[in-house]
């Protein structure tokens, strides 16, 4: 057989600039899937079966604070859960509405919502300081 | 027997959607609802447009729903099929005529994933030579016969047409697994765009629909899992 080069019939650059974040969504989907089954399913026994959510008081939530232990647990359920909810989210819209402009308007609004939660959320995490 | 055939007619020239008609025919069991639609055109409707070519089960052009699900025309028989028979056009790709659609988005897809055998080292002395178990990482999807069923059942392709859907993925995991291919890394980069394989959601209808019995839902996934060892 002759050795030649081949022409580059057919063959075409990626037509995509390359950038990895649906793979990287799609694995950290099952990633974080993992770690929300120990964190949620820990949250929902201390919470709902150990205590009762009716008795939780000023007292237990402070005491439970007082550890970084369980700030940093709770803190990982609340990053995790958003990240994984809103990106689940995104993953539905990008599916189900197929008008550009509704897309992008409920994109947006739930990037927002979602953004306001965690920073909410993380701010009265660390800067949560027990008075009396 | 009896059958009742319900087709879901469109005729371009006169129609804005489509109707449904229905056609009383005698037909053995053993039958195929290809040779309904045979009768239909032939002894009562001229007009009735159809693909097929080879009738039986390799060409992948007569793929159609059947009351509700996809298959190949060619491939059922009227005994495996509830009484009355509903056909329609396969889903997703604009209908040129009752069941003709338009193919063109299915095969520019198909064309993006390069399924050709890329490799321009010199083969040895006569060929170039693969292990049985090298060989049996890609036997399932060598099957694929285009036929589109599988692109045309996903939820996910219905409502966005730019996904590359299922059969494009199957004919890139023919070539991406085979270990006489050069070219893996780019096909992979071709698929891990917001259209490529991530846009799947392991829905499984390509699976069910697949005439060829091809794990499309399992090859999808093997993709993915590639892509993420690549990078
Ligand atoms: C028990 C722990 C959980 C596990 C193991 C888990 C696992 C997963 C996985 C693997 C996916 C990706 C599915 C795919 O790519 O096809 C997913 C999707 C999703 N998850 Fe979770 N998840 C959990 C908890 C949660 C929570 C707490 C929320 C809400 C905040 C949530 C909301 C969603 C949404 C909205 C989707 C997208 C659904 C879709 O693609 O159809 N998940 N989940
Ligand atoms: S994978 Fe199966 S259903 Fe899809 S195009 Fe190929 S033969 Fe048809
Ligand atoms: S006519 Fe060829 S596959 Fe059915």
């Amino acid at each position: 057989m002759q050795n030649t080069t081949r022409t580059d019939w057919g063959r075409r650059q990626p037509p995509i600039g390359g950038s990895n974040f649906e793979l990287y969504a799609w694995f950290f989907m099952r990633v974080s899937g993992l770690f929300l089954v120990l964190l949620a399913a820990g949250h929902m026994f201390i919470m709902h079966v150990f205590n009762d959510t009716l008795n939780l008081d000023y007292e237990f939530v402070a005491a439970r604070w007082d550890t970084p232990y369980w700030r940093t647990f709770d803190w990982l359920l609340l990053a995790l859960s958003i990240l994984h909810g809103t990106n689940g989210l995104r993953i539905v819209m990008h599916d189900n509405i197929a008008n550009k402009l509704h897309r992008s308007l409920a994109l947006y609004s739930l990037y927002f919502v979602s953004t306001a939660f965690f920073v909410l959320g993380t701010y009265v995490l660390v800067a949560f300081v027990r008075q009396s | 027997m009896d059958v009742k055939l319900r087709i879901l007619r469109f005729n371009p020239e006169t129609d804005r959607k489509g109707h449904w008609e229905e056609y009383n025919i005698e037909a053995d069991p053993d039958e195929r609802i290809l040779d309904l639609l045979h009768k239909v055109k032939w002894f009562d409707d001229g007009s009735l447009a159809f693909r097929r070519s080879c009738a039986h089960g390799v060409c992948g052009s007569d793929a159609m729903v059947v009351n509700g699900e996809n298959m190949l025309a060619c491939q059922v028989l009227v005994k495996e099929v509830s009484n009355p028979i509903k056909i329609e056009p396969i889903r997703g790709l604009p209908v040129i005529k009752d069941l003709v659609v338009d193919m063109e988005t299915f095969f520019e897809s198909y064309k993006k994933v390069m399924p050709y055998l890329v490799n321009d080292e010199v083969p040895g002395e006569r060929e170039r030579l693969q292990s049985p178990e090298d060989r049996d990482k890609f036997e399932d999807t060598t099957k694929c016969i285009l036929c589109a069923a599988c692109t045309t059942s996903c939820p996910v392709f219905w409502t966005a047409d730019t996904y590359v859907g299922p059969a494009a993925i199957v004919n890139a995991h023919r070539f991406v697994f085979d270990s006489r291919d050069n070219a893996s890394k780019q096909r992979l980069e071709i698929l891990k765009d917001v259209n490529g394989a991530f846009r799947c959601r392991t829905a499984f209808n390509c699976t069910t629909a697949c005439p060829r019995g091809i794990q499309v839902t399992k090859a999808i996934e093997d993709v993915k899992r590639e892509t993420l060892t690549i990078n």
